[in-house]
């Protein structure tokens, strides 16, 4: 028996570690990912009174602060049976597709995109965005530095902060828009949307028209069949701030759809020993363990699963990417076919990304947001609320019980990677399954092929690689059981 | 990384602990200024940003590091492992950010235990089904060898409660501004040998309260009640504290810019305590001891009750640092 340890790799928390075991024909017999982080918000926030939840669940996140701080709010609401009035909602909304659209381009440029670009098996020092813009030109670069920088001005101006804004309270948002705020944002938003264009040239000049690349997204070693889970309107459109939850099977065929409260009918989490996460499940399915197909429960929450389990987009040029995508990847451009493949979550990312800006630049645009009318004074006795909404990676449930007086009793929380948890181990399992066998060099490619397989989640670790030059430390060390190091293979 | 024999850099590592990853984010927020930070340092450690290994840093010389900002709180044997490896290997370590400051928000577990943090996630949280009663385990045998967690502790902590620190930058997460002014200054002192700043000292904030640096007008305070901040919109013209919302500005260092009142929302306290001030809830309960307007104990008491949790609200930042330490359940301190 042989040992692989991949660590540490980075994190949203910064740490995280991979344990693989090789049997006796240099095989992979098993693989853990085992997060070694726990902080406690649920049981801390108890006693705290529920209005200050949109500012202290920010802290979970600081790379998605944004999503913490719209499921809270939405929980707030939902505590004190309060109708938000509806500039208030367009408001939080036009701050949260901002958002969405800035993160999802840091993770395609500085996270995704290297390996694409520079290609998997180029030199790690050429590898990040610094290699990127030398390859695309600096133009490239500023490009992606101005999108964040829009992006965080938005929900500066709307949030109050960029990182961990405090806006929204129960019964809607404290900060309203002047004329000439709105006009700025239409101006930023509208730079947003170019620069979704510029994304989508240059996913097709550098991936799609890549023969290597469509082989490497297709292959089997990056292909899972899982139920796919996301929010979608009342038109079955990919939503992030509001609607229903939808889960498809593997053959896409919905299981249900239900509204945020209800989400304990239909998920629960499973405990192991040796990861501080835990793993949620399809109640429907059961926790069958760490196994793909229809018969699991385990299903994913991201990018590519959202529009799996939708049947469009509500913006127009990401509704033809989405026909597009799936005319690609399936032969059906209704999207009623899912797509299975892991790596194609990087193109729905960018499918999102241009979703994001037109409906920043869409709700920019409504006069509505300028409405003074920006609060709703709870008057109902607060007792219990589910909040819910889409974060860039995966469907974010916030759960809260309070006393009479709005004092927290409970809180229960499912982050939008954890969904994702079971998932990316069995991603990374496959990848080390597939790319690992007797007499294979453990070469620095093979080991960021196996980071591919995690990449592609953008899981919170990763939100790490939201930076400058964006590359994951990768250690991996063939240890004899003695624990003796017998080789070993690092990132330079 | 890149160090030539001739010319050697200062060597800069970051690194987070137990923390949320706005500090990193914060960092890359002062833009392409971090290009330049790129060109003065080399970066020998960010895990966030860089092929950055224990190992590496574990093979360096003591003291061979310059400069460490580490950010986040103390929260399981790893952090602290980090901590005290780092605190070796580097000349200047800066408690960079809330949590390495004082705790920040993650030490509010200290107002629990636990073994009841570890019940409600693992057992009794409604989402939770694990008949079995099984836990995270620091070891964990299989029959392919042994898997290893760290351990998980009773009390956050802030970095100087574990190993000794230079400096603070305080700040949830320290804004881009403040951050920049930092590294400029630091970049100035090592380029021109410049004598370093008395250690101790907190950096990358203004010396007065988050009031100095408030825009809403001040009246003498009279307070008859306190509101909720979902309870009332407030006159945008006028101070919060003086329209009965608890506002946290009289006991924090200034240095944000007054950023939350800014939207209509109160200070929390994210900057820690002014100068000269140990204990900011301590500091905030005697700036309100002075704006209550009533002399008859029974209104002041009925007054009082308008605060709903005192402890969540005067500590959010700073419980690691409170006074108070820890709370007490049961007749029994669980430290």
């Amino acid at each position: 028996m042989q040992r692989l340890q991949i660590d540490p790799i980075t994190r949203l928390e910064g740490h995280g570690k991979i344990d693989i075991f090789l049997n006796d024909q240099g095989e992979v017999a098993d693989c853990f990912f085992i997060v070694p982080e726990l902080r406690g918000f649920e049981t801390f926030c108890v006693g705290r009174p529920v209005e200050e939840m949109p500012r202290i669940t920010t802290r979970i996140c600081g790379v998605c602060s944004e999503a913490h701080h719209m499921a809270a709010a939405k929980a707030c609401d939902a505590v004190y049976h309060v109708a938000i009035p509806p500039a208030a909602k367009k408001l939080r909304e036009l701050l949260y597709s901002a958002f969405f659209t800035g993160d999802h381009a840091t993770h395609f440029y500085i996270l995704g995109g290297p390996d694409f670009v520079m290609g998997p098996e180029a030199p790690v020092a050429e590898r990040n965005i610094i290699g990127m813009i030398g390859k695309l030109g600096v133009d490239v670069g500023r490009k992606v530095i101005g999108a964040r920088a829009a992006a965080h001005e938005i929900v500066k101006i709307l949030g109050g902060k960029t990182i961990h804004m405090v806006s929204s309270i129960p019964g809607g948002v404290t900060k309203g828009l002047t004329v000439e705020e709105r006009d700025h944002i239409v101006a930023l938003a509208n730079q947003l949307v170019e620069f979704g264009k510029f994304t989508l040239k240059v996913l097709d000049d550098v991936v799609l028209k890549n023969r290597t690349y469509v082989d490497l997204i297709l292959s089997d070693t990056y292909t899972h069949k899982m139920h796919s889970m996301g929010t979608v309107d009342e038109n079955n459109r990919v939503n992030f701030y509001d609607g229903k939850i939808r889960v498809v099977d593997c053959d896409g065929r919905e299981i249900v759809k239900y509204h945020g409260r209800e989400y304990l009918q239909h998920v629960a989490e499973h405990v192991e020993r040796w990861s501080y996460l835990k793993f949620p499940f399809l109640k429907a399915k059961g926790w069958k363990g760490f196994v793909d197909g229809m018969d699991s429960g385990v299903y994913r929450a991201t990018p590519l699963a959202r529009l799996n389990a939708a049947e469009g987009m509500a913006t127009p040029l990401a509704q033809a990417e989405y026909e597009r995508f799936y005319e690609t990847l399936t032969g059906d451009r209704s999207g009623r076919t899912p797509v299975h493949q892991t790596l194609a979550t990087h193109w729905a990312r960018v499918v999102e990304l241009v979703y994001a800006a037109e409906h920043t630049l869409e709700l920019a645009k409504d006069e509505e947001i300028l409405s003074p009318n920006l609060r709703t004074i709870p008057t109902a006795t607060p007792d219990e609320g589910v909040g819910q909404v889409e974060a860039p990676r995966g469907t974010l449930t916030h759960h809260y019980i309070t006393d009479e007086r709005g004092i927290l009793k409970k809180v229960n929380l499912i982050v939008g990677t954890t969904n994702n948890h079971a998932a990316i181990s069995m991603s990374i399992k496959k990848a080390a399954q597939g790319l690992i066998k007797r007499g294979v060099e453990i070469t620095e490619g093979l080991l960021n092929k196996i980071e591919m397989a995690f990449r592609a989640y953008d899981p919170c670790f990763a939100c790490a690689t939201h930076s400058l030059p964006g590359q994951m430390p990768i250690v991996v060390r063939l240890r004899a059981p003695d624990g003796t190091i017998l080789a070993e293979q690092r990132r330079e | 990384m890149n160090s030539t024999q001739s010319n050697p850099k200062p060597k800069l590592a970051l690194y987070w602990a137990a923390s949320c990853g706005g500090c990193e984010i914060a960092v890359l927020d002062i833009q392409d200024k971090i290009l330049d930070v790129a060109a003065f340092f080399d970066l020998v450690f960010w895990p966030v940003a860089m092929d950055a290994k224990i190992k590496d840093v574990e093979a360096m010389d003591d003291q061979a590091i310059d400069l460490c900002l580490f950010n986040g709180a103390i929260r399981t044997s790893e952090n602290e492992h980090m901590a005290q490896l780092l605190r070796r290997k580097a000349k200047i370590l800066v408690a960079f950010g809330s949590c390495a400051y004082e705790g920040c928000i993650p030490a509010l577990s200290n107002t629990t235990t636990r073994q009841a943090t570890l019940d409600w996630i693992y057992r009794d949280s409604p989402s939770t089904v694990n008949p079995e009663n099984v836990r995270p385990q620091t070891g964990t045998d299989t029959p392919l060898g042994k898997l290893e967690l760290p351990e998980f502790w009773e009390t956050v902590r802030a970095l100087d409660q574990v190993v000794e620190v230079d400096y603070y930058v305080p700040g949830c997460p320290p804004q881009a501004h403040q951050i920049w002014a930092v590294l400029e200054t630091v970049m100035d002192i090592m380029k021109n040998g410049k004598p370093l700043p008395p250690p101790g000292l907190v950096l990358g904030a203004g010396d007065k309260t988050c009031c100095d640096e408030c825009l809403r007008p001040r009246e003498e305070k009279k307070i008859k009640k306190f509101v909720r901040p979902h309870e009332i919109i407030p006159d945008p013209n006028r101070c919060l504290l003086d329209q009965g919302i608890l506002c946290c500005g009289p006991a924090t260092r200034s240095g944000c810019g007054a950023l939350c009142p800014a939207v209509g929302l109160p200070c929390r306290g994210c900057y820690g305590p002014p100068p000269n001030v140990h204990d900011q809830g301590t500091k905030m309960i005697s700036a309100l001891a002075s704006v209550i307007d009533s002399e008859d104990p029974e209104e002041i008491d009925k007054i009082l009750d308008g605060i709903v949790d005192p402890v969540g609200t005067f500590y959010r930042f700073s419980m690691a640092k409170a006074t108070l330490g820890r709370v007490q359940f049961n007749g029994k301190t669980s430290m």
